[in-house]
């Protein structure tokens, strides 16, 4: 088994793990019914489709007005967290946000980071340098305990260990939990985790969380979880420290309730989660806990680069519900670890370009059928189809007129490609040639060739019929 | 330039098409609640306990009278060795006269007791400052008097709801109690039990906070089923 | 998007337009057939401009936007009387319809000229039902019916609920569900050619669940995800084939046996 932290798995090699993939039954099968779950859960959540509507567009409209005020909500939140005590920090890309963070442990003398669930942190790859620094940072959200102890990425972004079986479970727990037997009742399973988790809280000096939602005008910072180690990581040891995307401010208060009710249905089908922990500042002279500092961490990390189109802004309204991922039917045919990136799925396509470049992840926008369901169930109506098509268009031709190149634009550029994209506009322009293809196609028929690349793979080849619509057409208007 | 000039120039130089309208959020909701039947108080009490019930959250009504005689008796029930509870509070004084074994106060810092309160409380009692029916939620917001971890790190968490504070959503809760004009440090929405789906999606109760949470619902005396 | 209810349909016209597509011309022009003789069956004219090629879908979705409007923008001034623009596919209505006014939002004489054609574009079957309210007769004999509608179809032309509804009119034919039905079949275009390990599994799936119905065929309003499965189907050398819906209505109504 696997002990190391993972690498990043380059995303250029997605083909060959994604192969891999839809030939490992297993995997095929418990992601498939784990999205399957995931999919009527949320359905049953919305049993009225104008409703639903309604809802998709106020939060899309709420998302789309924070975006637009994105610096002065920025400044404004700064403000208020400074006023309520809270050490606001920037960061423009993964490794400024690491040495924030590494500072802080430092300063505090760290020996042990508790970690709340926190998409963010991974993206930035915090417990690589955490780890360099000597500092061990712990997972405590449950499906993250359970990935990094076997030294694994999360699969999914709300489920983390869903690629996991509880035997699977129940043997790494056994072998690696000290004192741990071998255990197949998920309740025991859990009640080792909390055991374990439990030290863990009190001895940490330093509690690590995402956000989902920063309110502006308040200074608050919204938590979304269900097992209270958010609580506890945010709430136990003496500093908190918070990461977040810079997307993530709304203005007001009330901008939560109609986001927060649409994130936790969309993700899991729930009507709430169990907590939702709205904090605004450490704790106040008499209060008997609760952190002594807090700091933010505000992190850019390709966000700007999004922002500055006005078409793939529309990325940074997302909630991180992950509804798009269980409804994608390729989501579900590779599973999460395939992409290589930490983002998977139809999010993951349209935001990692920005993080990561196009150089790293042109393959990825390519990784869908253009289905459509992922934009169907987006809760924040992010139109990811029209973004995927975009950043195909990004990856394989210089920017457009006026539009500041994306990092890696152009990245796939083929002569080749263009050339068959050339012939072909060349040919269905010129209705004479056109129908001439059409004549010699189906007269020589019986020359098509019998291998025709990735479509001969599991089909039969394609081959013309006898005669074109057209010429069955023109034969009819002579007679 | 620092990062932040950096983030706060790039995000400036952005082109900005029309801008959108501010977000008529009350008026969402003023559309919602118009188009279903007026709330009463007994249909916020039945909802909120259906809800809380379907997150695994116990419901006992209670009166301003019986209360702590009930908590007693759920104590005694649940072989609850010691209740924590905080000081001052309105109703510290009816629980210490109830006679309930083990009661404690969390009276110091945490960082003074915290293997006692992680290894050797059992159960938590706080006040809420109210309810929301739609989702069987409470609403606790911790302060010096009832510090954060009551409700977390004892294994039962017993809560004190007033029928009265019941409010049909969380819009409607803010609203009323005007959140906007300022936030505690750390404000909470319970909704059951800690939980977690984690592992095979199974549904496991008391994953880091507590086993078990119980609701004790504040009714009038004729509202006691 | 053209939700359930929310288009404006116009009364029977005497002529229409056949935008035949691409794929049906090349590989299955007896779907263009049917959709022919269902529209006279109901008196309408058909008129096929000659010199149609294809609505550029192919190279709008696999990023090359510009080779996409130079092909859409050679169908723009192929049907210049007012008559309605049948396709007898649900994706390719679906770009004529959701995606020609958006390609060409720089130029405004061209978006005119594309909206204005975008708004008489029309699936087969939603023109069947819902302009020329067909009633149909059924003449064949009992037959359990599985239907794949395509993505795009399904989300951009509301396709399902009416080829179901035209299904329904059928009364020997009895119309099974299928296993995640709204799920997509994997062809996807150019994604089946570049990322076959997915598609290929995504189609696998697709037949599994339609043969287990039970069904004896199924049906697609699209020509693309049918070819995709029927070829997947004979590499399994299975003898289970999928139809277009246009031809299996025009059998079933005209006793006629198949064969063009």
């Amino acid at each position: 088994m696997n002990t190391q932290p993972l690498d990043f798995v380059p995303a250029s090699e997605f083909k060959q793990r994604a192969s891999g993939a839809v030939a490992d039954a297993h995997l095929r099968k418990s992601f498939r019914g784990a999205m399957d779950f995931l999919i009527n859960k949320r359905a049953a959540q919305f049993p009225d489709p104008v409703a639903l509507e309604s809802q998709r567009a106020l939060a899309e409209h709420i998302r789309k007005y924070s975006l637009a005020r994105l610096p002065e909500l920025l400044e404004q939140l700064e403000r208020k967290l400074t006023d309520n005590g809270v050490k606001v920090h920037w960061a423009e890309n993964a490794e400024e946000a690491c040495a924030i963070i590494v500072g802080i442990a430092q300063r505090h003398s760290t020996k042990l980071m508790v970690k709340g669930k926190s998409m963010v942190s991974e993206e930035v790859e915090l417990n690589h340098a955490m780890a360099a620094a000597g500092i061990d940072a712990l997972e405590s959200d449950m499906g993250e305990y359970i990935v990094q102890l076997d030294g694994e990425k999360p699969s999914h972004i709300i489920m983390p260990a869903i690629h996991k079986t509880k035997q699977q479970i129940a043997r790494l727990f056994a072998d690696k939990v000290p004192g741990a037997r071998y255990t197949e009742s998920v309740d025991e399973l859990i009640g080792i985790g909390r055991a374990v988790l439990r030290e863990k809280f009190m001895s940490a000096e330093i509690g690590l969380s995402g956000v989902n939602f920063a309110v502006a005008e308040t200074g608050t910072l919204c938590l979304v979880e269900n097992e209270g180690n958010g609580r506890m990581c945010t709430t136990v040891p003496e500093v908190h420290i918070a990461i977040t995307g810079i997307e993530k401010v709304v203005e007001k208060l009330e901008h939560v309730p109609p986001l927060f009710g649409l994130l936790t249905r969309s993700a899991t089908g729930q009507a709430i989660t169990t907590y939702f922990n709205m904090i605004s500042g450490p704790r106040k002279p008499g209060e008997k806990d609760g952190p002594g500092e807090m700091h933010l961490v505000l992190v850019d990390n390709g966000r700007t680069q999004a922002y500055g189109d006005e078409q793939l802004r529309s990325t940074l309204q997302c909630i991180r519900c992950g509804a798009c991922m269980n409804h994608c039917p390729v989501y579900t045919r590779i599973g999460g670890h395939a992409y290589g990136t930490t983002y998977p799925g139809p999010i993951g396509e349209i935001i990692s370009p920005h993080m990561l470049g196009l150089n790293a992840t042109h393959v990825l926008p390519t990784a869908s059928s253009l289905c459509g369901a992922c934009g169907e169930v987006c809760p924040v109506r992010i139109p990811i189809p029209e973004l995927l098509v975009r950043l195909r268009e990004e990856a394989q031709h210089d920017a457009r007129p006026g539009h500041a190149p994306l990092r890696g634009q152009g990245a796939a550029k083929s002569r080749l490609v263009d050339a068959v994209w050339s012939g072909w506009a060349a040919l269905y322009t010129r209705p004479a040639f056109y129908r001439a293809f059409g004549w010699l196609a189906t007269r020589f028929r019986a020359l098509t060739p019998p291998m025709q690349g990735g479509w001969t793979v599991s089909r039969t080849p394609m081959k013309p019929a006898a005669r074109t619509l057209h010429e069955l057409m023109a034969e009819r208007t002579k007679r | 330039m620092s990062a932040r000039d950096n983030i706060l120039r790039r995000l400036r130089a952005a082109p900005q098409g029309k801008a959108p309208l501010v977000p008529d959020v009350p008026a969402f909701y003023a559309a919602v609640s118009a188009a279903t039947p007026p709330s009463t108080r007994a249909a916020r009490i039945e909802l909120f306990c259906e809800k809380m019930a379907f997150w695994h959250g116990e419901v006992v009504r209670v009166t301003a009278a019986n209360w702590p005689h009930k908590l007693r008796e759920i104590c005694t029930a649940k072989g609850v060795r010691s209740l924590l509870y905080g000081e001052p509070s309105a109703h510290a004084e009816a629980l210490k006269s109830a006679g309930i074994a083990g009661l404690k106060s969390y009276d110091r810092p945490l960082a003074e007791w915290k293997k006692e309160l992680f290894e050797d409380t059992d159960a938590g009692l706080t006040s809420t400052r109210g309810g929301i029916a739609e989702t069987g939620t409470l609403i606790v917001w911790p302060d010096a008097s009832e510090p954060r971890l009551m409700s977390l790190v004892p294994p039962i968490h017993f809560a004190l709801l007033d029928a009265d504070q019941l409010y049909d959503t969380l819009f409607d809760a803010m609203q009323a109690q005007r959140w906007s004009d300022g936030m505690p440090t750390n404000a909470l929405l319970v909704s059951g039990p800690s939980k977690t789906a984690d592992i095979q999606v199974t549904l496991a109760y008391g994953a880091h906070g507590p086993k078990e949470l119980v609701v004790l619902l504040l009714v009038n005396e004729e509202e006691v089923q | 998007m053209d939700a359930a209810g929310s288009r404006h349909y116009p009364d029977k016209p005497a002529k229409v337009y056949l935008f035949g597509t691409c794929l049906i011309d090349m590989f299955c022009p007896e779907a263009g057939m049917s959709a022919v003789h269902l529209l006279e069956r109901e008196g309408i004219e058909v008129l096929f401009p000659a010199d149609q090629t294809c609505c550029g879908q192919p190279a709008h979705s696999s990023g090359f936007p510009e080779q996409a409007r130079a092909v859409a923008r050679a169908q723009l001034g192929l049907f210049p009387e007012p008559w309605p623009v049948i396709v007898p596919s649900g994706s390719c209505a679906g770009t004529m319809r959701h995606h020609y006014p958006e390609m060409f939002a720089d130029d405004p004489q061209l978006q005119a000229k594309a909206s204005a054609l975008a708004e008489r574009v029309f699936e087969l079957s939603e023109f069947l039902v819902h302009v020329a309210r067909v009633s149909l007769a059924d003449r064949g004999a009992p037959a359990r019916v599985a239907l794949h509608t395509s993505c795009a179809a399904r989300r951009e032309m509301g396709t399902h609920e009416h080829g179901r509804a035209l299904l329904a009119q059928l009364g020997a034919v009895e119309v099974v569900l299928h296993e995640h039905e709204s799920e997509c079949c994997g062809f996807g275009g150019t994604f089946s050619l570049k990322h076959p390990a997915i598609s290929s599994a995504m189609a696998g799936d697709k037949v599994d669940a339609l043969k287990e119905t039970g069904a004896e065929t199924f049906l697609s309003a699209d020509c693309g995800c049918m070819l995709s499965l029927n070829h997947t189907l004979q590499k399994q050398r299975d003898g289970f084939q999928g139809q277009h819906l246009a031809t299996f209505l025009w059998q079933r109504t005209s006793g006629e046996g198949g064969q063009q």
